[in-house]
């Protein structure tokens, strides 16, 4: 074990920790800000894996839980959306082995789509949550989600921030982990069998781990409180607790590390102790709104800081009730597709066939910027299939023929194929077009395997999925592949014969992403030598 | 040793190596015995978008993004984003710039960014060895080389243009005017 101290940022910390805590498994989906977490862990020799998606993840770690294993699954904030289903009944069951779920919110939005605060689903899923202030804090916290989770048998919530993720700070890592438990299989049928007979005092029995979970983190939670003038104290979490330290060094501070279950006594104590209390948090108004239900007096901050992320200088304007404009920050270059990305001429072929394009999320969404201004719509993964059918269902047929759903591979296998059959179960009356972008990668989170490109997390050789063979056996009338290498050309005839057709039609175009390329072609070289050993050391018949 | 907070960003476009180049000047730090934070916003960075990235020293060290107005030195590596990032920069900041490499010294452009570095070098107290262990650590051994040389290229030009921060008189006061924050006509594309 490397017990050394050493600089990592918050995405690393929670690997070594799940690394120290002996996890059987870690899962997950990338994301921006979470991706390296799984990586990291693999890095380190731990077991992780990629899912197709976060709601595969959760369901894969809650039964590596009930096994009587730790399972550490990973997500980005809009992760927890998927994942959202399992996740609200997993807190009415019991888990063995500890499970810890990892949100990475993205308050600001450096890479995501929304800026949802994933602190509501603490409560509303009722699930304990932790918020580390640095990477010595993630570290520490993710292990004690362990205990806490072991000890209460329920998921544990560490919610992340980019800030934490991607911010390196020392880390001492600790001497002693509670070793984790032997996996074994415990039947347990009313804990585990969520039919409403077994679920109703279930949920009776996960309101009454939480009243002790809160009364845990009043006496032995990770409550700091820094003793500062009487004039001011502010309560904050996370991130946003730093930067008030910095930008209030004379104030009093409590900073909260597990932000639900509150600890509303030690919070009501500390407001006693002070003139006035102040609430710092990144995001919705959480904090403020449950010290006011609880009666303790707490002033927030103005509307106009829910936006984006904090820093010192806004929580020094937060702290002179500045409400004046903020100067917009400095606009600096925005990305762009690579060139030579494979998904350039696919957008300018589209848009030069001036189709109504229902787009996705991954690299390709640069479509929508100048040269190619081709995309259209774009909401959540795998959005691009439903949204276009629906466009199609609707538009006047000359408009409707002109909608095309684009998607990448990742994102296909992420929440396209069920978009696939509702393409095949409903069909538009003028048909439908669906282009996988296949470029052999997850490009946009830094190159991830995925069940496309039959390579698992650590490049080693998978299971692949072969996403013609797929279309085929769902019934799609028209499946073609190009490479776009030696048949790019052909695109945009094929795509004028296809939206002529009232039928269904996906087209695979594939090129690999030219910045992963090198690193494909190495992993194909390992796994081909790896494949000519093994056939060597096999007996002659 | 510093005995505040020293604010430094680096700034440039993606695929450039700000993100090596931080990791290497906030390991340096660590090995030299400082509190350290480093920050960044990556997601994006490698379709050639901006990027830049934070790192934080001293005795201790709160937050890990350096306030708007703070930084002690700024580095950027493509002159077209000098002027995104100069509002990161103190009244009486340093301002690097690649002009700081003489021309046609540098033997591959892809060590730029530790070149860049040995420039900074030149004005902070962390030792040449924190530095050389930092890059050594972060780069793959057949790069060692290539990034010595380039760290030494850095390090004596900016000893030519600069001086260092124990040579300025009062500790920490860095207002010494300098040559190099008055950006020349951008050299050649990177
Ligand atoms: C629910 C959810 N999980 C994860 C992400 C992060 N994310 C955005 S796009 C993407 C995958 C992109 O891969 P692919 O579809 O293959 O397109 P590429 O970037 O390779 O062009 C991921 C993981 C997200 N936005 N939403
Ligand atoms: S990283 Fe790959 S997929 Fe993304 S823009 Fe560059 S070449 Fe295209």
């Amino acid at each position: 074990m490397d017990l050394e101290r050493q600089l990592l940022n918050g995405d690393e910390a929670v690997a070594l920790a799940a690394l120290h805590a002996g996890v059987a498994l870690g899962t997950g989906y990338p994301g921006t800000p979470s991706t390296e977490i799984l990586e990291y862990l693999d890095y380190l020799g731990g077991r992780a894996q990629w899912s197709p998606n976060e709601k595969v993840a959760l369901e894969v770690g809650l039964g590596v839980a009930f096994a009587g294993g730790r399972a550490l699954v990973t997500m980005k904030h809009v992760g927890l959306n998927v994942a959202a289903d399992p996740l609200f009944t997993a807190t009415y069951t019991d888990v063995d082995g500890g499970l810890v779920i990892v949100s990475a919110d993205d308050p600001g939005m450096a890479s995501s789509q929304n800026e949802q605060d994933n602190r509501h689903y603490a409560r509303a899923a009722v699930a304990p949550m932790l918020e580390p202030r640095d990477s010595q804090e993630a570290y520490d916290h993710t292990l004690a989600a362990f205990e806490i989770s072991e000890r209460w048998k329920i998921p544990v919530i560490l919610r992340l921030t980019t800030r934490i993720c991607h911010s390196k700070t020392l880390v001492t890592p600790r001497r002693h982990v509670p070793p984790p438990p032997a996996p074994g299989f415990r039947r347990d049928v009313p804990a585990r069998v969520m039919i409403p007979a077994y679920a109703k005092p279930a949920h009776h029995r996960l309101r009454a781990k939480m009243a002790e979970i809160a009364a845990w983190n009043e006496a032995n939670g990770f409550n700091r409180i820094l003793p500062g003038s009487r004039e001011l104290g502010i309560v904050g979490s996370g991130i946003a607790a730093v930067h008030a330290l910095e930008a209030a060094p004379d104030a009093s501070h409590l900073t909260i590390g597990m932000t639900w279950p509150l600890p509303l006594e030690t919070i009501r104590q500390f407001a006693a102790s002070v003139d006035r209390v102040l609430v710092i948090e990144e995001g919705d108004p959480i904090l403020f709104e449950s010290l006011r239900a609880a009666g303790i007096p707490a002033e927030g901050k103005p509307e106009m800081y829910r936006f984006g992320e904090l820093n010192v200088p806004r929580v020094r304007r937060i702290l002179a009730g500045d409400t004046s404009p903020e100067a917009p920050p400095p606009k600096g270059k925005p990305p762009e597709l690579c060139q030579g990305c494979s998904h350039r001429d696919v957008f300018e072929v589209l848009r030069d066939m001036d189709c109504i394009v229902s787009g996705d999320i991954g690299c390709y969404t640069l479509g929508v910027l100048p040269p190619f201004s081709a995309m259209d719509t774009c909401v959540c993964m795998g959005a691009s299939i439903g949204v276009g059918l629906g466009m199609r269902h609707t538009l006047p047929p000359d408009e409707a023929r002109r909608v095309v759903s684009v998607i990448g591979d990742s994102t296909f296998v992420h929440s396209g194929i069920t978009g696939l059959a509702e393409m095949v179960y409903n069909p538009p009356e003028t048909g439908h077009v669906v282009v996988i972008l296949d470029n052999g990668t997850t490009a946009m989170t830094g190159q991830q395997e995925n069940p496309g490109t039959g390579r698992s997390l650590n490049h080693d050789p998978t299971g692949k999925i072969d996403f013609e063979a797929l279309g085929r056996a769902m019934g799609i009338q028209n499946v073609h592949s190009l490479n776009r290498f030696t048949d790019g050309h052909l695109l945009e005839e094929l795509l004028k014969t296809l939206l002529e057709k009232p039928e269904t039609s996906l087209v695979v175009v594939r090129q690999p992403c030219v910045l992963a390329a090198p690193k494909i072609r190495f992993y194909e070289k390992a796994a081909l030598e790896k494949m000519s050993h093994a056939c060597a050391a096999m007996p002659a018949d | 040793m510093s005995d505040r907070v020293i604010n430094i960003v680096l700034g440039g476009l993606g695929g450039q190596g700000v993100l090596t180049a931080s990791d290497i000047l906030a390991d340096a730090a660590f090995r030299a015995g400082f509190d350290v934070k480093k920050s960044e916003l990556h997601g994006m960075s490698q379709r050639g978008g901006s990027v830049s990235s934070d790192v934080r020293y001293g005795p201790r060290v709160l937050s890990p993004m350096v306030p708007a107005g703070e930084a002690d030195f700024l580095l950027v590596l493509e002159p077209t984003q000098v002027e995104v990032n100069r509002p990161v920069l103190k009244p009486g900041g340093v301002l690097i710039t690649t002009d700081v490499i003489p021309e046609g010294t540098l033997k591959n452009k892809k060590s730029l960014n530790v070149a860049m570095l040995g420039a900074l070098s030149a004005l902070l107290d962390i030792p040449e060895s924190a530095w050389l262990d930092a890059i050594h650590a972060r780069l793959a051994a057949k790069l060692h080389r290539l990034n010595d040389e380039a760290f030494a290229n850095g390090r004596n030009a900016a000893r030519r243009t600069f001086l260092p921060l124990s040579q300025r008189g009062i500790e920490g006061d860095l207002a010494t005017p300098n040559p190099i924050t008055a950006v020349k006509s951008p050299p050649a594309p990177l």
